[in-house]
C-alpha cells in the first residue's frame, strides 16, 4: 500500500468557555487522501485516547454535508478551501504530505466556544424562534397540497435558499460577524411563497430584531459570506431582506 | 408480559375514523398542567412535541445535537409517500396500505399501516402549509416520482433534500412553540434512563452533555421518538451520533423490543473505501428511477476494469448484465431494497464485482441521459441534435434531478458520475425493528410511547423508500396527539410529579453507577474499537445473509467483546465537561447488549422474510422463503436482566383484508 500523508496540525485547544485556550501542535501520520477531514481528526484522537490525553472536542454528526454540525475553520477558511462544502465533506486529497494545518473554531460574539473546537450556536435557534415559521396549526386540516400552485421558479427559489444548514460559517468568516445571509435565507424562503405572505412583515422585523439582540455585526456587503457557505447561499438573499425590512417599516397610511 | 395490540374493532377502512370518534379527551385547561417528555427531535419526535404543546400540554423536548434542527432526519434524501393520486395513476389509500403490507413480507400490523396509508395524505397539506419546498413542474403543481416496489409515482420530493426541508418544516412549527414558551427544549442533553413509578413511565434520567451533570425530569407520560438503531453496525448510512441508548435503556425497564433483527440494507450507497471509514453515505433510492445497475457478464472484463484497463464506459451493452431487469423484469431497477442488496451480493459473491475489494456494482445514468436528452431536444425544438446536445440536454436534467447527491458521490469518490457510472454497494440503512408499541403507540410500558425509527410498527421485515418520513410525521403530527389523550385522561388529577422519589433516587444512581466505572477503567483501547469489532461481527453474520452456525458463533464473539469492553475500554477521566467519549461509550455499552439480541432473534426466526435472510431458508431461485405456519408473528423480546437470555413473547399476526401471498416482483 502507498504510504499516506504526514501533517502537522495547529489545533485550538480550550478547556472551557471562560479558559483562554491556544493552539496545540500534532503530528498525524500516514492519512489516506481518501479520508475526510473529520476521520483525519478521529485518527488525531484515538491517539490521544490512547495516550491518556482528552481528545479534541468537535461537532459532527450527519458526516454528508447536510446536519450543518460540524464547524471548523481550517487555514483561516471557514469549512477548509473547497467550496460548495463542509467540513465533513473535505477529503484529505485537498491536502499533500507535509502540510501544516490550521484547525480553530468559528469565532464570533454569537457564538461562544463550549470547548476546543465546538461552538454555541444557540443564537440560531432563538432567531428562528422569533418568526422562523408559517403559523399555522398542525392539525393536517388545511387545505390541499395542491390548492395553490406555485410558479416553479419561485419555488425553485424557495427551495434555494431553504437549503442553508444553519452551520453558521457565514458569521465565522465575515469580518463583521454579520448574520445576515442565514437570517436571509430564512426570509427569503418565506417571502418567496404564498404561504408565507401573511406574516411577511412581522417575521422578517422579528427576526432581525433578535438577530441584533444576539450580538451579531452589521453586513457591510463584503461577501465572503457567500463564498464560504458550503450551500451556496446566494446574497441576493440579503438584498431581498433588506427590502422586506424596509418594507414592514413603512408605517401603512389609513 | 401480556401483548395486547388494542386494534380497535371494525372494518379495516373504519377502525381509525371509530378510534378517534371515541378516543377520551382531555380538555384545555387540564391540559396545561400535564407533562409530557419527548425525547428526540427528528421528524418524529418535533412534530410530536409540537402538536402536544399546540394542543396545550407542557411539553419538554430533548435532543442531543446543538440545536433540534440536526437530527438525523435532516439526511433523508429521497422523498416521501403520500396517496395522492395527483398523477392519475391508479394510487389510492388501499393501494399504498397493500404495498406496504406486501414490501414489508407481510409482518406488520394491518390496522397500523391502514392508518398510516389513510393520515399520509394530510401530510402533504401539512408540510405545504408550513411552506415546505417541494419540487413542483412546470404548471406549480406539486411533482411526484417512483419508489422501488411500487408501480405508481407517489413520492413527493424537494430535489435530494426531502427529509432536510420536511425536518426544517417540523422544526419551524416547534421553534414556534418554544418561542411561545410551551415548549422547553433541552438541547445536547441524552436520555439515559426512564423513571418507573407504580408501574408507570414518568420521567426520565439525563445527561447535559455540556457540563456532564446528570438531571431529573419528571411527566405524565414519555415519548421515545429518539430513531433507528443502524449503527450497531459501526458503518452505516445513519449519523455518527445515532443510538439506541433510549430505546434500550426504556427496554431495560420492561418495554419488550419488537423485532430487532430486521435491518434494511440499502442496495445504493457508496462502496467502503478504507479502515479509516467511519461511516457510510447514501446514494439515494431515488435515483433507481433514472439509473440502471449491472455488472459485466464476463469474469475477463471485472479483471480489466480491476487492473485499471477497461473503463465501465468502455463495455458494449452486450457485455454487461442488467442482473435485475434479467430477474425481475416487472420491477426491474425499482424491486424493494432487500432484493435488489441481495442481488448485488449475489453478484459480487460470484466474482463480478467492479472495484479492487470486489464489493461494488455500477449504477448507470446514461441511457437516462439520452433519453432526457432526446427529449429536450424535441420541447426546445432543436432539429437533428447532435450526440453532443444530447448528452448536455439530458446532463442539465439529470443534474436538475439529482444535482446534489451526484456532487456529494464525485466529493466523496473524486470521480464524475454524469460520465462515469457510479459504483454502490448495500450498506446498512434503516432499522424496521424496535420499541414494541400497540395501535395507540405505547410500549409495554403505560406512559411510555415511541414514535418514528424508534418503533416496529408499520414496515414488517422490508420497509419501502420514502415511508420512513411518512411514518415519523404520521406518528407525530396525526396519531400520537390523538392516542396519548386516552392515557393522559386519567391523569388529570396526579398533580407535577415529584422528582424526590425513590424511584428516581435508584436510576440516577444506577446511571451515575455505570459512569464512574467507566471513567474509572483504566484500560487501554478507544471505545471505537469495541464498536468497531461488533460492527464487523454484526456484518458479517447478522447483515444480509444470515445462518444459524453464523449467529451462534456471532452469539458467543459479542459476549466476548462485552467481556472486554467492560474490562479495558478506556475512557477519558479528565473531566465531566463535554466529555465525548464518555458519551459514545454509554452508547456503545447499549449496543452491544442490543447487538446480541439482534443474532437472538435471527436465529429464533428459522425462516427468510424481507431483510431477513436466512441461507437455510430460500426458494431454489434463491428468494426468500417465508413460513406462514410458524413465523406470523411479531418477536416481542422481554429483558430477562441477563443480555444472554432474552425472554420471547409472540403477537400473532392476524391478516382479515389481505391475502398473504408469496411476494413476487418478477
Ligand atoms: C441517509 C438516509 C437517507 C434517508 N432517506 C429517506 C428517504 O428519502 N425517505 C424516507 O422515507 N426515509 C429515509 N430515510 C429514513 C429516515 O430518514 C429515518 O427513518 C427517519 O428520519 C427517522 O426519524 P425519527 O424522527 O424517527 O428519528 P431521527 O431523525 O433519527 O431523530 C432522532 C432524535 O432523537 C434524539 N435522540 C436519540 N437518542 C437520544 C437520547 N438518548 N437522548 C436524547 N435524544 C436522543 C436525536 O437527538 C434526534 O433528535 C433515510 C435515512 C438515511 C440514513
Ligand atoms: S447561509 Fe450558508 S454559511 Fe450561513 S448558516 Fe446557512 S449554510 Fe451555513
Ligand atoms: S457533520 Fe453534518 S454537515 Fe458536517
Amino acid at each position: 500500500m502507498e504510504k499516506g500523508m504526514n501533517l502537522k496540525l495547529k489545533v485550538w485547544r480550550q478547556k472551557s468557555t471562560a479558559d483562554k485556550g491556544g493552539i496545540v501542535d500534532y503530528n498525524v501520520n500516514n492519512v489516506s487522501p481518501d479520508m475526510s477531514f473529520l476521520e483525519m481528526i478521529d485518527v488525531l484522537n484515538e491517539d490521544l485516547v490512547k495516550k491518556g490525553d482528552d481528545p479534541v472536542a468537535f461537532d459532527h454528526d450527519c458526516r454528508e454535508g447536510i446536519c450543518g454540525m460540524c464547524s471548523m475553520f481550517i487555514n483561516g477558511e471557514a469549512h477548509g478551501p473547497n467550496r460548495g462544502v463542509t467540513t465533513c465533506q473535505l477529503h484529505m486529497r485537498s491536502f499533500k504530505d507535509g502540510d501544516t494545518v490550521y484547525v480553530e473554531p468559528w469565532r464570533s460574539e454569537g457564538f461562544p466556544v463550549i470547548k476546543d473546537l465546538m461552538v454555541n450556536r444557540g443564537a440560531f435557534d432563538r432567531i428562528q424562534q422569533a418568526g422562523g415559521f408559517v403559523s399555522v396549526n398542525t392539525s393536517g386540516r388545511t387545505m390541499d397540497a395542491n390548492a395553490i400552485p406555485i410558479p416553479k421558479e419561485d419555488a425553485d427559489k424557495a427551495f434555494d435558499a431553504a437549503t442553508c444548514i444553519g452551520c453558521g460559517a457565514c458569521v465565522a468568516t465575515c469580518p463583521n460577524g454579520s448574520a445576515m445571509l442565514f437570517v436571509g435565507a430564512k426570509v427569503s424562503q418565506f417571502a418567496l411563497l404564498p404561504q408565507g405572505q401573511v406574516e411577511r412583515k412581522d417575521r422578517v422585523l422579528n427576526m432581525v430584531k433578535q438577530m441584533d439582540e444576539e450580538g451579531f455585526g452589521n453586513c457591510s456587503n463584503i461577501g465572503a459570506c457567500e463564498v464560504q457557505c458550503p450551500k451556496n447561499i446566494s446574497l441576493e438573499v440579503i438584498a431581498r431582506m433588506n427590502r422586506e425590512y424596509l418594507t414592514a417599516n413603512v408605517k401603512p397610511e389609513n | 408480559m401480556e401483548l395486547n395490540s388494542k386494534i380497535p374493532d371494525g372494518s379495516l377502512d373504519q377502525k381509525w375514523t371509530k378510534y378517534k370518534g371515541n378516543v377520551r379527551l382531555v380538555n384545555p385547561a387540564n391540559k396545561r398542567s400535564i407533562d409530557v417528555i419527548v425525547v428526540g427531535t427528528g421528524l418524529a419526535g418535533a412534530s410530536a412535541a409540537a402538536s402536544l404543546a399546540e394542543m396545550g400540554y407542557s411539553v419538554k423536548a430533548l435532543c442531543f445535537q446543538d440545536s433540534p434542527r440536526r437530527a438525523h432526519s435532516i439526511a433523508a434524501q429521497g422523498g416521501i409517500n403520500a396517496a395522492k393520486n395527483y398523477m392519475n395513476d391508479g394510487d389510492s389509500t388501499y393501494r399504498l396500505f397493500y404495498d406496504t403490507i406486501k414490501g414489508g413480507d407481510y409482518r406488520s400490523r394491518e390496522a397500523n399501516v391502514h392508518r398510516l396509508a389513510e393520515v399520509s395524505a394530510n401530510i402533504i397539506d401539512q408540510c405545504v402549509a408550513q411552506g415546505v419546498p417541494f419540487a413542483r413542474d412546470y404548471g406549480g403543481l406539486l411533482d411526484n416520482r417512483s419508489f422501488g416496489g411500487t408501480q405508481v409515482s407517489r413520492t413527493f420530493y424537494a430535489k435530494g433534500q426531502t427529509g432536510q426541508q420536511l425536518l426544517l418544516g417540523a422544526y419551524s412549527a416547534l421553534s414556534r412553540q418554544i418561542g411561545k414558551g410551551t415548549v422547553e427544549m433541552l438541547n445536547r442533553h441524552e436520555m439515559l434512563d426512564v423513571v418507573i413509578v407504580d408501574g408507570k413511565a414518568r420521567g426520565i434520567i439525563a445527561r447535559n452533555l455540556v457540563t456532564g451533570e446528570l438531571e431529573r425530569h419528571s411527566a405524565h407520560a414519555v415519548v421515545l421518538c429518539t430513531g433507528g438503531y443502524g449503527n450497531v453496525f459501526f458503518l452505516s448510512t445513519n449519523a455518527m451520533g445515532s443510538n439506541v441508548t433510549a430505546a434500550w435503556r426504556a427496554h431495560k425497564r420492561g418495554a419488550a423490543f419488537g423485532n430487532p433483527c430486521f435491518t434494511q440494507i440499502h442496495p445504493t450507497c457508496i462502496p467502503v473505501s478504507g479502515d479509516h471509514q467511519s461511516k457510510l453515505t447514501l446514494m439515494s433510492e431515488s435515483l433507481r428511477n433514472d439509473g440502471r445497475i449491472w455488472v459485466p457478464k464476463h469474469k475477463e472484463d471485472v479483471e480489466a476494469i480491476r487492473a485499471k484497463r477497461l473503463k465501465p464506459q468502455d463495455i458494449p451493452e452486450d457485455r454487461r448484465d442488467y442482473y435485475l431487469e434479467r430477474r425481475y423484469p416487472a420491477f426491474g431497477n425499482l424491486v424493494p431494497r432487500d432484493i435488489a442488496s441481495r442481488a448485488a451480493k449475489e453478484r459480487c459473491d460470484e466474482g463480478f464485482g467492479v472495484n479492487a475489494t470486489g464489493e461494488a456494482v455500477y449504477l448507470d445514468f446514461s441511457s437516462a441521459i439520452i433519453r432526457y436528452g432526446k427529449a429536450q431536444a424535441n420541447v426546445k425544438g432543436i432539429h437533428n441534435a447532435t450526440d453532443q446536445q444530447i448528452i448536455e440536454l439530458g446532463t442539465k436534467v439529470v443534474e436538475q434531478k439529482y444535482g446534489n447527491l451526484f456532487q456529494m458521490y464525485e466529493q466523496i469518490v473524486a470521480e464524475n458520475p454524469y460520465t462515469t457510472p457510479m459504483m454502490i454497494y448495500p450498506a446498512v440503512h434503516y432499522t424496521m425493528g424496535g420499541l414494541w408499541v400497540d395501535y395507540e403507540l405505547m410500549t409495554s410500558v403505560p406512559g411510555l410511547y415511541a414514535c418514528g425509527e424508534a418503533n416496529f410498527s408499520d414496515h414488517g421485515a422490508n420497509r419501502l423508500g420514502a415511508s420512513a418520513l411518512m411514518q415519523g410525521l404520521a406518528d407525530g403530527y396525526f396519531v400520537l396527539p390523538y392516542t396519548i389523550g386516552n392515557y393522559l385522561a386519567d391523569e388529570i388529577r396526579t398533580g407535577k410529579i415529584s422528582t424526590q422519589s425513590p424511584e428516581f433516587e435508584e436510576a440516577e444512581k444506577n446511571v451515575r453507577k455505570q459512569i464512574d466505572s467507566l471513567l474509572n477503567n483504566n484500560g487501554t483501547e478507544p471505545v471505537d474499537h469495541y464498536h468497531r469489532r461488533l460492527g464487523k461481527v454484526m456484518w458479517n453474520e447478522c447483515g444480509m445473509a444470515r445462518t444459524e452456525k453464523g449467529l451462534k458463533w456471532a452469539i458467543a464473539e459479542i459476549q466476548q467483546i462485552r467481556k472486554e469492553f467492560y474490562a479495558n475500554a478506556r475512557v477519558p477521566n479528565q473531566s465531566l465537561y463535554m466529555n465525548t467519549e464518555l458519551a459514545k461509550a454509554l452508547r456503545v455499552a447499549d449496543f452491544i447488549d442490543l447487538g446480541e439480541l439482534m443474532c437472538w432473534d435471527a436465529l429464533n426466526r428459522n425462516e427468510s422474510c424481507g431483510g431477513h435472510f436466512r441461507e437455510e431458508y430460500q426458494t431454489e431461485d434463491g428468494e426468500a422463503l417465508r413460513d406462514d405456519e410458524n413465523f406470523k408473528y411479531v418477536s416481542a423480546w422481554e429483558w430477562s436482566g441477563d443480555p444472554s437470555a432474552p425472554k420471547l413473547n409472540k403477537e400473532e399476526l392476524i391478516y382479515e383484508n389481505i391475502k398473504v401471498q408469496q411476494r413476487s416482483y418478477k
